[in-house]
Parts: C-alpha cells; sequence; structure tokens
C-alpha cells in the first residue's frame, strides 16, 4: 500500500476541454468498489485521489479526471501506454445495499457524476433489486457535460435530467442550479434514497431541497472531498473533525456531516 | 520476567551500551546540544547529559548545571521517540523506468534502535502511534519497522517541569508499559545508581549480560518515593471533565479569536508534540525523468496549505487552524484512535514562542462552556 502499483494506460478520451475519461490495465488488485477512490502517481510528479469511475476489477480502472492542477495535469496528459502508478482501494464507497427496494435519486455537480457513474451502473444492471432511478445533472455549460453516451443509454431505463448554468447557442434544454430538478424527481421520497457528489456548497444546498422533498438526511449519501496525501489514514491531512475521509468517507451519511459543514472553516 | 527491581550502578552504563550494541541495536539517548537536551546516536555512555537540569515555562526552556551527576533529572526536551521513530523525512520509494515499465522499491531497512531515557510520556505517546500509525487497516511502513525493532529503556520521572501535566493525562511520572527496561534514578549520599527492572523478555535478557545487583527495600523505596513526590510535584491539570465534549461543544466559541491573537501559527507544537504525526509527500524526479522518488515529511495543521484543495485552503484563519490542533489533540482524536491525543508532556508549551499553554486554553473553553450553559435563554 506504500508503493504505487505500475498500471498501463489503455485508452484516453477526451471528455470535456479539461477533462479526460482513461482507462488503466495492470496486475489485480482488491476489488474497487463504486464511491471508492485510487490514489495516482504521474511518476516525478505527485499523487492524487481519484474516484472509480468505470471497472474496479480484474486489473481494469476507469478513471475521469478534470485537469486542474500539477499532478491532474500529467494525468490528463498521459496517453495510451504510458504508466501511472495506482494505489487503493481506498475509503468508504456508496452505500448501495440501502438502496436495494427503494427509489434512488443520483445528483451529480460536474465532476461528481464521476464517482456516481459506477452506481448509476450497478442499479441498472440490476433492476429488480432497485425501485426507480432519478438521475439529475447539474454542469456549467452544455459543453461541460461528462459522458453523453451513458446518459442516452440510462435514459432508456431511469429518469434523466440535465441542466446548465450557463446555455449555448442550441441548447433547448433547462438553465440554473441542479437543485430545481429535485421537485421533478420521480421517486416516492419517503422511501427513496439519494446519492450526491459535486461541490460542497452544492451538495449543501442538494441535501435542504431533498429534505423539503421529503427525503430524510439518513438517507442521503454525499461524497465529500478533503486534501488527500496518503488515502490510508496516515497523513492527517483529510481530516473533517472526528472523522479521517479517506478512512471513514468519502462518501458518509448527510445527518453525520451535516453539523461538521455547518461549522466555518472546519 | 524478573519482578524483583535490581540495582545497576551507574558505572554499568558503558556496558549497558555495550551490550546493546553486541545485539545490534543503534543506541540513541539524551544528550546536550544547541543549549538543549537532544536526541542523538550516542557513541557512548559520556555523552549523556550528567549534571544537567531544565526549567521550563510557557515559551521557556533553559538548561542549568545540577549540584549532583544525574544524567535523567531533566525533563522530556524537544525531541521525543516520535523522532526516531516517526523520523521528519523518509524515503517512501523510488521507481525506475525499465523497458517494459517501472521497477519499484520500497523504503530501506531502518536501523534497530535502542532508545535510553525514553520518558514515561515518550512511553505513552508511542502507545498513541501505535493506534494511529501501526493498528489501522495499513499499518505505515516506515513508523511500523522502526517499532518492531526498537528496544526501550525507559526512566521514571523524577525531575517534572513547571509544564509537565502527564499526571492528569494517564502518562506518568512512572514507566507502566511499553519498555524492554526501565529505571529509576537515584543520585544521592548513597551514590549514583538506577533501581532496574525488565518490561519484555529482552530486556531480561540484557539485564543477565549487566552486573545487577537485588535492589534491596530501601534502594526499591527511596525509588518509589522519587517517583511519587514528582507526582506531587505536577501542578499543572487539564480540566476535569470529557474533553472531547468540551472541544465539540466549544467549536464556535468567541474563544478561538482570543488565542488567535497571539498565536503566530508557526507549528512549533506540532512539530514538538510526540503524537503529531501529520505528514505530506513530495515526488521528485532527476533530469531523464527515468528515476523518481516519494519522500514523506513531517507536515503541520498550521501550516495554510495543509488543508488545500482546488480553488484554496479550508482553513484559512489562524483561529481555525488552533481549534483543528486543539480540537484533534484533545477531541477528534478520541473519535478516530480510540485515545486522546495529548500525553500531557507540556512539550508545546515549553516550544510556543507566544507561550501559549493548551492547559489554560483548555481552562478558557471550559469556563467560556460553563457561562454560556448559565444563560437562560441563547442571546
Ligand atoms: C476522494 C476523492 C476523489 C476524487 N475524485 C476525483 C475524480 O474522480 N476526478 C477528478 O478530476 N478529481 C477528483 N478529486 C479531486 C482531485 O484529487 C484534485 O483535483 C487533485 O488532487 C488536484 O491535484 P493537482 O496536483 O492536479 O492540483 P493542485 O491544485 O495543483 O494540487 C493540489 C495539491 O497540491 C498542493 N498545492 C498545489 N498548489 C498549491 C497552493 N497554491 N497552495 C498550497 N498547496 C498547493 C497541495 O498540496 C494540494 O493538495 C477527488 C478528490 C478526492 C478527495
Ligand atoms: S499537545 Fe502538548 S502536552 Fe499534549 S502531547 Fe502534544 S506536546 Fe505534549
Ligand atoms: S494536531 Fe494537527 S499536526 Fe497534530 S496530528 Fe492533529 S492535525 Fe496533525
Ligand atoms: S489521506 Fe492521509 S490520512 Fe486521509
Amino acid at each position: 500500500m506504500t508503493e504505487p502499483v505500475p498500471y498501463r494506460v489503455t485508452t484516453r478520451e477526451a471528455e470535456t476541454a479539461d477533462t479526460v475519461t482513461i482507462e488503466l490495465a495492470g496486475p489485480v488488485l482488491p476489488e474497487f468498489r463504486p464511491g471508492q477512490f485510487a490514489m495516482l502517481t504521474a511518476y516525478g510528479i505527485g499523487e492524487v485521489p481519484i474516484s472509480l469511475s468505470g471497472g474496479g476489477s480484474g486489473g481494469r480502472l476507469v478513471h475521469t479526471l478534470r485537469n486542474v492542477g500539477a499532478v491532474t495535469a500529467a494525468l490528463y496528459a498521459a496517453g495510451p501506454g504510458e504508466v501511472v502508478g495506482v494505489r487503493g482501494p481506498f475509503g468508504v464507497g456508496w452505500d448501495l445495499a440501502s438502496a436495494r427496494g427503494h427509489d434512488v435519486v443520483i445528483v451529480a455537480g460536474g465532476i461528481g457524476l464521476a464517482p456516481l457513474r459506477p452506481v448509476v451502473a450497478a442499479l441498472l444492471a440490476r433492476p429488480a433489486d432497485f425501485g426507480r432511478v432519478s438521475v439529475l445533472i447539474g454542469a456549467r455549460t452544455p459543453a461541460d457535460l461528462l459522458f453523453p453516451a451513458d446518459l442516452r443509454r440510462w435514459g432508456r431505463h431511469a429518469q434523466v435530467e440535465v441542466i446548465v448554468d450557463r446555455p449555448a447557442d442550441g441548447w433547448a434544454g433547462d438553465v440554473g442550479l441542479v437543485t430545481t430538478l429535485i421537485p421533478r424527481a420521480e421517486v416516492d421520497p419517503a422511501a427513496a434514497v439519494a446519492f450526491v457528489c459535486g461541490p460542497e456548497v452544492m451538495m449543501r444546498f442538494v441535501a435542504e431541497a431533498l429534505r423539503r422533498r421529503g427525503i430524510a438526511e439518513p438517507a442521503i449519501g454525499v461524497s465529500l472531498e478533503r486534501d488527500m496525501k496518503c488515502g490510508a489514514g496516515w497523513c492527517g491531512h483529510c481530516q473533517l473533525g472526528p472523522l479521517l475521509l479517506c478512512r471513514d468517507g468519502p462518501v458518509v451519511r448527510y445527518d453525520t456531516v451535516e453539523p461538521l459543514l455547518r461549522v466555518r472553516e472546519m | 520476567m524478573p519482578e524483583s527491581a535490581g540495582l545497576l550502578d551507574a558505572t554499568e552504563l558503558p556496558r549497558l551500551f555495550d551490550a546493546l550494541r553486541e545485539r545490534g541495536y543503534t543506541v540513541v539517548g539524551p544528550t546536550v546540544r544547541d543549549g538543549a537536551i537532544m536526541l542523538a546516536e550516542l557513541g557512548s555512555a559520556a555523552e549523556l547529559p550528567y549534571g544537567w537540569g531544565v526549567v521550563t515555562g510557557a515559551g521557556r526552556y533553559r538548561l542549568h548545571r545540577r549540584s549532583d551527576t544525574a544524567a535523567f533529572a531533566n525533563s522530556a526536551g524537544p525531541q521525543s521517540i516520535k523522532d526516531i521513530l516517526h523520523p521528519p523525512r523518509a524515503r517512501l520509494w523510488s521507481a525506475d523506468r525499465t523497458a517494459d515499465g517501472v521497477t519499484t522499491t520500497g523504503p530501506d531497512r531502518p536501523p534497530r534502535y535502542a532508545v535510553i531515557g525514553a520518558r514515561p510520556c515518550d512511553l505513552a505517546a508511542m502507545a498513541v502511534l501505535d493506534r494511529v500509525l501501526s493498528a489501522g487497516a495499513y499499518p505505515e511502513p516506515i513508523y511500523t519497522a522502526r517499532r518492531d525493532g526498537v528496544f526501550v529503556v525507559a526512566v521514571d520521572c523524577t525531575e517534572p517541569a513547571a509544564t509537565c501535566f502527564c499526571t492528569s493525562m494517564g502518562g506518568g511520572p512512572a514507566a507502566t508499559g511499553g519498555f524492554d527496561l526501565a529505571m529509576t534514578e537515584l543520585a544521592d549520599a548513597d551514590g549514583h545508581r538506577f533501581v532496574v527492572r525488565a518490561g519484555s523478555p529482552a530486556g531480561a535478557e540484557v539485564l543477565s549480560a549487566l552486573c545487577v545487583r537485588a535492589a534491596g527495600p530501601r534502594a526499591e523505596s527511596e525509588a518509589r518515593a522519587a517517583v511519587a513526590a514528582a507526582a506531587d510535584a505536577i501542578t499543572r491539570s487539564m480540566p476535569d471533565e470529557s474533553l472531547p465534549d468540551l472541544l465539540t461543544g466549544a467549536r464556535e466559541s468567541p474563544h478561538w479569536a482570543d488565542v488567535a491573537d497571539r498565536c503566530l501559527t508557526c507549528g512549533n507544537c506540532t512539530m514538538v508534540c510526540p503524537t503529531c504525526f501529520c505528514t505530506t509527500t513530495e515526488d521528485v524526479a532527476d533530469l531523464t525523468g527515468e528515476h523518481a522518488e516519494r519522500w514523506r515529511r513531517w507536515d503541520s495543521c498550521f501550516d495554510l496549505d495543509f488543508s488545500y484543495v482546488h480553488g484554496g485552503s479550508v482553513r484559512r484563519s489562524g483561529e481555525s487552524r488552533y481549534r483543528q490542533w486543539m480540537s484533534h489533540k484533545l477531541g477528534n482524536w478520541q473519535a478516530q484512535f480510540g485515545s486522546s491525543g495529548c500525553v500531557g508532556c507540556g512539550r508545546c508549551i515549553a516550544w510556543c514562542p507566544a507561550g501559549i499553554d493548551i492547559t489554560e486554553e483548555a481552562a478558557a473553553l471550559s469556563a467560556w462552556r460553563r457561562s454560556e450553559r448559565a444563560q437562560p435563554c441563547p442571546p
């Protein structure tokens, strides 16, 4: 768990102007479950936490990452054949068991859709185990929408709604915040669970909107982001009060973290 | 393990050093350096701080000459057993590009250290670090390897400092476990000697190589009295209440702003603290990019970059960073690792350039909470 395992990039697909999905192949590691993350190393540059966005077993990992700084820039640039270091799986993923027999609302903002993609895939793969699935997605602009092919496929079996902050020419869809989609979710709120990932403020507003819709805080899971230098509980960077998010998260029940997120600069 | 205490003359200390070296240990212990008692690899027992004492206070640490030759009649210095087992800098791995990928080499095998003169608060801190770095799902490799090989010669505290409050955190002043050998130093008219006990089979084996006499009831009771007197001499303490509850209840206290006015956010407290374990990593590569290494070094929650995520740091203000430190030590640690993160060694008090005292800040938070509770209605 200290030394990264060398994986090779097998495919690289541009998602948006600053986001790519890379597929990695290498020695088999313990299975990565939806919501768990890998520490990805760009050799000589650094290491960052990146969620699983597909694959996860048999030595095949799919990650979707946004180029925002030194390490993600190097990973963003890695093309087929290049070696990327992998450590993991780390953290607690989405509690899919809690969704069995229930309707499910998925709310994603921006790159937050990446860790939720394997959840939607898992839900739709076993439709008999779950109720209705409603996927609500917010993006900055139409050009920032991730996984358009997946969205079309999901739309055949689930409710998929998309909203953008800023429309572009030819956009006929909704404009506004993702919270405005929540009243439209075709689910029974009294018996629904929600999985939410996006910027922290967005998740707080979404949780509030879900609560108003009748989905209680304990039924809401959120994936939180903090600085992570190790993924393994060693470095202390990922603390949020009593939690070590690399170990106790990144996915946490909203009712356990709401009081922590309410405190400024916690 | 022999239960009855032995008596080791101070003149036997060189033999103890030899015995440890013969068994493959690198001997580390206290010695005077740069105006403080530091931990260093010791070539001989002569380098121990014979006849040196220490006076500490808030923001204060001074050496002074003692009237006797005692080597360990000084309280915890700026370093601790953490510096040995969880070193400030370490290489985690190195990697070389090869024709078919990358070959990676893990951390170097560490020497086996024998730590002479570990304090009871060091033992308590080691137990805390064991929980943090070795007992989780993924044992941290550097600490765990050093810890596995270590031989600890603890010394009971007979001269606590004004900054010590181990009695209120359950850490001292007597060594109660986690050592291979433990000694109580006696330096009086009867001579300079140590009442010694083994805490492990390895300790008993080392003792068997030394000239150890039976301590006898008189030396044993003198040793007990010296440690009991030390306990009585400790006057600082933490508020007598649940500290995790106190810190959770004080998240929004205005007192943090008061501390922030004094705190320089220098991070000294986290560096000297024997349980602060936080680290960051640095990746380096040679010019060709064929060779890369990852180094791990101590980090501090007082550093602005510590909580940096894309877009900015989570804890920007000084008050939020002080609150993180104190809340972690006294409160959140319990939830994270099942123990307190403070062992009451007082190092953070002595080495704070602003003289901030964690016991006084805890008392102030406690007073604030009492006054809050006394309000009949929220303001
Ligand atoms: C659990 C988890 C899952 C994630 N999953 C994904 C994902 O699936 N896709 C995705 O795109 N992102 C994901 N992220 C976010 C991703 O990890 C960050 O975007 C990434 O760490 C940024 O690293 P960088 O080096 O590219 O950016 P930078 O912002 O350059 O670097 C971030 C790190 O470098 C240091 N640093 C750089 N600049 C500064 C500065 N000015 N001041 C202080 N420190 C600085 C800090 O130590 C900081 O931690 C996830 C994060 C977490 C915690
Ligand atoms: S917080 Fe201060 S008194 Fe407590 S263990 Fe750390 S340095 Fe010692
Ligand atoms: S107090 Fe700060 S430096 Fe020390 S362990 Fe906690 S977060 Fe890390
Ligand atoms: S990322 Fe290092 S402790 Fe959580």
